[in-house]
């Protein structure tokens, strides 16, 4: 079994973001994370959330994903099972991570994030000589 | 106590479970429910809003990340069957190679059964941002009818 796998917390616990003008409610998207040769690949869930509606920053180290879900069925509700919410979830990049060449791609409702490792901590092949 | 059936009461007993973790209650909304297949049980999912108005029943049923060409909808009489299925990751990722894993993924399929009749032949579907929505057209008799009223003298004279 993955030894890294880490249970998933209760992720669908609502937040509220601190502002003054207005409350709004989020929930944190379920994230996988793993990682490749090149760096990190970050995919998160991200339902009901359009290319225009989703904020994906690089502020100071934070990583931030901020998405506004909509519905866009007409006709009134009958029976529901579930809310859209926004998505809001923040991540703690660290040096290893080369900020300037971070690419999102948003597809059926997976935002998927490459991450790429700085040059300076890539794994390398030493060449050895034999004198 | 010959006849006892414990089957019976432990599938009772089972629902009643069930019952407490889904809230059935129709009165309380579930707001943030918005996962995918949690670890559970993977009968109810995904999880569906339905929608009407005069001239259809619509279905969004939450599903991000599904392979489309694994969609399969389908309607019989009233009854409409969702079936698909999310893959993990693409490419081959060594298990060791995850730092999280909490998006759940596997193969689903939800039945429901919708209140009215729908006209089989004109059922559509669309698969956008992790929403599908299916549009179900009622059939020319579960549609609702003006009836107009009419105003006879002799009653009106009689007020």
């Amino acid at each position: 079994m993955a030894e890294k796998t880490v249970a998933a917390p209760d992720i669908q616990t609502p937040n509220t973001t601190e502002s003054t003008r207005h409350h709004e409610r989020y929930v944190a998207p379920p994230v996988d994370i793993h990682e490749t040769r090149d760096g990190l690949v970050v995919l998160a869930d991200l339902p009901g959330v359009a290319k225009e509606a989703l904020a994906v920053r690089v502020d100071d180290n934070v990583l931030t994903i901020r998405g506004h879900a909509r519905h866009a069925v007409p006709g009134d509700v009958t029976y529901r099972e579930y809310e859209l919410v926004n998505f809001f979830r923040q991540f703690e990049l660290n040096d290893k991570v080369d900020q300037s060449r971070i690419t999102a791609d948003l597809k059926c409702g997976v935002l998927t994030l490459h991450l790429l490792k700085a040059e300076e901590v890539k794994p390398r092949q030493i060449e050895v000589r034999v004198g | 106590m010959a006849d006892w059936n414990h089957w019976q009461t432990l599938e009772m007993l089972r629902r009643e479970i069930d019952k407490v973790f889904n809230e059935t209650d129709s009165r309380s909304e579930p707001f943030f429910r918005t996962a995918f297949l949690p670890g559970r049980a993977a009968r109810r999912y995904p999880l569906i809003n339905l929608y009407a108005d005069k001239e259809a029943m619509y279905v969004e049923a939450l599903a991000p990340g599904v392979d489309p060409d694994t969609i399969n909808v389908s309607v019989v009489v009233n009854t409409l069957s969702i079936a698909g299925e999310k893959r993990r990751v693409a490419g081959d990722v060594q298990p060791e190679a995850f730092h999280r894993s909490e998006r759940a993924t596997g193969k689903f399929v939800r039945h429901i059964e919708l209140p009215v009749e729908v006209d089989e032949n004109n059922v559509q579907a669309d698969y956008k941002h992790g929403l599908l929505t299916v549009t179900l057209p009622k059939t020319e008799k579960a549609k609702p009818k003006q009836i107009a009223v009419q105003v006879s003298e002799e009653s009106a004279s009689t007020l």
